[in-house]
């Protein structure tokens, strides 16, 4: 109930003030912008698609995606993140995981993303399937944490704050997905790594200073859970998610339910399309969950399966490195 | 007919011979190991511990369920039997109180050692969400545990009146006991709020013991695991609770039997009595096995087959049988003979269906959480199995010894039958006034 009025009332909010350019330049790709003589009219693209007349003076420019009151807890404003997985342009490859585990510092034994070598029956063939949080609306990992240390933001993101954590890992019981990781360990991110974390990222990754869950699970803290946190980081600098632009055959989509749009980077599609041509589906969508990635079936295939049997490790998602 | 005197002579505590010390001894050295073993835990992570991303939860949680049902026994004998008026329960109220006093606390601590950052529990009280059955756990819990005090605490009070005017030589003890004792006198005005009180709380206790039994069961339950994922868990939780308890009544009262001479008290009566009722525990739980397997089992969707097939034919299946047949089905069996319902050879069974109860949620955790739904891909071969790893061991061994010194040090300063209660029922009359040189 409150989800839909919620999105409703963002909706809203989106159309009135006028659609504010400096969108995601890769997500939001539908504006098309036209100037008039007199009072200066723009033609934007509505969420349904119709195209209408906004005055330039409406118009405002949005450095930051985060906005002036951005709360981590509530997300980016107006945004409903959404991603497609094709599983027909999946040949394992791996480079998401390899991507996703260098950028979040992932040390332990288990990646945030892995790719599942899946066979539904006997008769049907074998597919490669990403799998990474889902990033659900009715998350059950939320539903049961004691302590409200993961939560749901209103722009879709599932995010861990890993200094409220008291790892009892209920989250990770209840989870059907089986995305979270937890720290058994002291996480061998390495001193360097953290000084790199901070150059890049600024005060928001020292737990010490201005440490925000935005950046949920780097650093990782012992005793807590991680799991993938759909790139908020990259997604403020108006970049996709690491695993999104690192895909060599562009299996994933990412990009705003509310704008109705995915892109791979390559291209985009418009999601309901996308979805409908496609009969796109979700994960155990019989669970009740409803989660935020979609995924096409591996109809149709560009690519071959056994191609991805040379790079499928079944006891290993994690590279270890030979530092000493 | 026993004097009062040899009566309260027959049931004051007493101090430990050597036995008690060496058994005193053992049980600290073990948990001085296990905090050992827990600070090496604590300085280095749950990675010393055998559970990781798959088998998230292992022999610590299974140790907590396991303390929780057997803490329940505390409702049974001393609510359940005592407002049915089962008369001969009396001598084993104390017991089982003791019981789900030292269980319950065990208990509790038994699931912080399990936390990944225990010093952040604060938290719970911060930032705690009504919404997560780990709340109610805590709620009930403790509520449980202050119950179970006061149940355990007024029951005690002519007692410890007694005892303040026994002990009168020992200065010391005898201060202690009277101070405990709240000024029993034993006036009407007293014995109606005493009486009022046991029975309110008696009557308190069933619906908190259900509670936290079935909050317990729900922590699995309210997840959508394969095997975790039944509306038969909660009354399925608490027939076990039961088998649990009523095995560990009759344990300790065969031991305490023995070590405290109470053959007059606990007589081959109360174990025949108490045998039966294991009978019947047993084929109450027995039921709820049935429903909760064979139900599954028929249906034998795809993920329940890949849990069930381990428990019955796979990985866990010599221990899933063992625990049926050796901890439920032959004590069943034996049972029915009545030369099995005497001291010794129940208090054998009582044991046996102690160990299985504990394995038995240890059969309920983890193999669960080996079936996810989706296949176990991309991690270490290793972590497709749950093997507690020694140090796990001995933390676990550490909170069952604690548990046992609890029980242990109660024993040590109070008496294990009710003094008060057995003279009323027995109209043994307490010789008034024969000290008043207190105040």
């Amino acid at each position: 109930m409150s989800e839909n009025k919620d999105k409703n009332d963002s909706r809203r909010d989106f159309i009135s003030k006028g659609l504010k350019l400096g969108l995601l330049t890769a997500i939001g790709g539908a504006a098309v912008a036209k100037s008039l003589e007199s009072e200066e009219m723009v033609e934007l693209m509505d969420t349904d698609g119709n195209l209408i007349q906004v005055p330039v003076t409406k118009i405002e420019e949005h450095s930051s995606l985060k906005g002036d009151d951005y709360n981590p807890r509530e997300g980016f404003p107006n945004k409903k993140f959404v991603m497609v997985i094709d599983l027909a342009r999946c040949k394992n490859a791996k480079q998401c995981i390899k991507s996703c585990n260098k950028n979040h510092f992932v040390t332990g034994d288990n990646a945030w993303i892995k790719v599942y070598k899946m066979q539904d029956n006997e008769e049907s063939s074998p597919y490669w399937m990403p799998n990474l949080c889902q990033h659900c609306d009715k998350p059950a990992c939320v539903k049961v944490c004691p302590v409200d240390a993961t939560f749901k933001r209103r722009d879709g993101i599932v995010l861990i704050d890993n200094e409220r954590c008291i790892g009892c890992r209920f989250c990770m019981a209840a989870c059907p997905y089986s995305v979270r990781v937890f720290n058994w360990s002291e996480p061998e991110q390495g001193e360097m790594t953290e000084v790199t974390m901070t150059m890049e990222h600024g005060d928001q990754m020292d737990h010490n200073a201005g440490y925000t869950p935005d950046y949920a699970g780097f650093p990782s803290v012992r005793g807590t859970v991680d799991k993938c946190d759909f790139c908020p980081h990259m997604i403020d600098q108006k970049l996709l998610p690491h695993c999104v632009s690192a895909c060599p055959n562009g299996v994933y989509f990412f990009g705003d339910l509310y704008e109705d749009t995915v892109t791979n980077g390559d291209e985009t599609f418009q999601l309901s399309k996308l979805l409908k041509d496609n009969a796109g589906y979700r994960l155990m969508e019989d669970l009740g969950t409803a989660p935020s990635v979609y995924y096409l079936p591996p109809k149709d295939r560009q690519v071959d399966f056994e191609d991805g049997l040379k790079n499928y490790t079944e006891f290993e998602s994690v590279e270890k490195t030979k530092e000493s | 007919m026993k004097s009062f005197e040899e009566l309260t002579n027959d049931l004051a505590p007493r101090k430990f011979g050597l036995y008690g010390k060496l058994w005193i001894g053992f049980l600290v050295v073990i948990i001085l190991a296990a905090v050992y073993a827990y600070y090496l835990q604590a300085t280095k992570g749950l990675e010393i511990t055998g559970m990781r991303d798959y088998a998230l939860w292992g022999i610590y949680i299974s140790n907590f369920v396991f303390f929780v049902a057997i803490s329940l026994v505390g409702s049974l004998v001393t609510a359940i039997l005592r407002l049915s008026g089962v008369k001969w329960a009396t001598p084993l109220t104390r017991i089982s109180e003791i019981i789900a006093v030292a269980a319950i606390i065990m208990g509790g601590l038994t699931i912080i050692i399990d936390m990944g950052r225990p010093e952040r529990i604060y938290n719970l009280f911060l930032h705690g969400r009504l919404q997560s059955p780990i709340v109610w756990d805590v709620i009930v819990i403790s509520t449980y545990l202050v119950i179970s005090l006061l149940l355990l605490y007024f029951p005690l009070l002519p007692d410890l009146q007694i005892l303040r005017r026994k002990f009168k030589d020992n200065k010391k003890l005898s201060k202690w006991y009277g101070k405990f004792s709240l000024n029993w006198d034993g006036n009407y005005y007293q014995r109606s709020i005493y009486k009022w009180s046991i029975r309110t709380l008696s009557v308190l206790i069933i619906p908190v013991a259900f509670g936290i039994h079935t909050v317990t069961a729900w922590l699995f339950a309210t997840t959508y695991r394969p095997g975790w994922d039944s509306s038969n868990f909660g009354p399925y939780f608490i027939a076990g609770a039961f088998v649990a308890g009523a095995g560990g009544v009759i344990s300790l009262m065969y031991v305490l039997r023995r070590t405290h001479n109470l053959k007059d008290y606990i007589t081959d009566f109360h174990f025949d009595k108490m045998g039966k009722l294991l009978v019947l525990l047993c084929l109450i739980y027995l039921y709820f096995n049935v429903n909760e397997y064979l139900v599954p089992a028929y249906k034998t969707t795809e993920k329940e087959a890949a849990h069930l097939n381990a428990l019955f034919f796979g990985e866990e299946a010599l221990l899933f049988w063992t625990v049926i047949i050796g901890g439920l089905i032959l004590p069943v069996i034996f049972l029915l003979f009545k030369r099995m319902r005497k001291p010794f050879p129940l208090f054998i069974i009582g044991l046996v269906v102690v160990i299985g109860a504990w394995w038995k949620r240890f059969i309920i955790v983890t193999p669960t959480l080996l079936h996810p739904f989706l296949p176990i891909q991309g991690v270490p071969e290793s972590w497709h199995h749950y093997r507690p790893t020694h140090l796990e061991w001995l933390i676990t061994w550490g909170t069952l010894a604690g548990a046992m010194l609890i029980v242990t040090l109660l024993v040590r300063y109070v008496p294990i039958i009710p003094i008060h209660e057995t003279a009323e029922e027995n109209n043994i009359i307490e010789p008034r006034n024969t000290d008043n040189n207190e105040k």
